[in-house]
């Protein structure tokens, strides 16, 4: 049972992501990438991690692909999508990304000789993913916590004030 | 739990995503779909480390795939943000035209 939803996840998520990258529509490609997103939210799930499911459903499908739309449709000219969506170099990268294809199947062949299944048991036990998840989040993990939260603000800032110097001009 | 995945199912599926995301990196050349693309790099990360998470029986995977996805929003913010500014001052997202540092 676990294995058929691994497969039917895993398909969808490897299917809408070649839509992404191969749609000619850049509205299109973001669609696709909601669904991709959702998938992966799905894989987190089987892998017993509920709360980051949760958070990548609405940061990423959520916050982030919002982002995305509302840049389409600002930026948005049609022209854009008779003009040939590919570099001249198309067959040099695909080449390229075989060859990372690859080294990266060298490198699996190689974990193939590890412990072949997951332990059964969920890593946290009795208390809930989202629980023990906030109180590692919280205690051992506290200060990368606030590095990441300056870098948040750090963020915001500068796109605010990419923005904004646009108004001025 | 009769048919359990195993790992190298999951760290496949994580190596399949990065490679498509590489793919479109290299090949799009329209700048949001290229964000996108990296976006879904991201994301087939996550996909390992959560994994690999469940493997060692801890949380500290899934605390750094938290801290990725934060980072992920700050560079999708930042960069599209820059997309903007370079629309609005070039009338192009196609990157082969966008070739300069300043004009």
């Amino acid at each position: 049972m676990e294995q058929f939803f691994f497969f039917l996840f895993a398909a969808g998520a490897v299917i809408s992501a070649l839509l992404v990258i191969s749609r000619r529509n850049v509205m299109h490609c973001a669609l696709f990438l909601v669904l991709t997103f959702f998938f992966v939210a799905a894989i987190f799930v089987l892998l017993k991690a509920e709360f980051l499911a949760a958070v990548q459903v609405l940061v990423y499908a959520g916050a982030i692909m919002v982002l995305f739309t509302f840049v389409i449709f600002l930026v948005h000219i049609p022209r854009t999508e008779k003009i040939r969506q590919t570099f001249r170099q198309k067959n040099l990268a695909l080449a390229l990304g075989l060859l990372l294809g690859l080294e990266v199947a060298y490198i699996l062949y190689g974990t193939m000789a590890a412990p072949a299944s997951l332990p059964a048991a969920a890593p946290v036990g009795a208390v809930g993913n989202t629980e023990s998840f906030g109180v590692a989040l919280f205690t051992r993990f506290l200060f990368p916590f606030e590095v990441v939260s300056v870098l948040l603000l750090a963020a915001m800032i500068g796109a605010i004030v990419l923005a904004k110097k646009e108004i001025d001009r | 739990m009769s048919a359990e995945v195993p790992l190298s199912y999951y760290l496949i599926l994580g190596a399949l995503l990065f490679i498509i995301g590489a793919v479109g990196v290299l090949t799009r050349r329209h700048a949001l779909v290229i964000l996108m693309s990296i976006e879904l790099m991201l994301n087939a990360v996550n996909i390992t480390l959560v994994a690999f998470s469940r493997m060692q029986g801890n949380l500290t995977g899934q605390v750094f795939s938290l801290f990725i996805i934060a980072v992920a929003a700050a560079e999708a913010a930042v960069g599209l943000a820059i997309v903007i500014v370079l629309f609005n001052s070039r009338e192009t997202l196609n990157i082969d035209e966008i070739n300069l540092m300043k004009w």
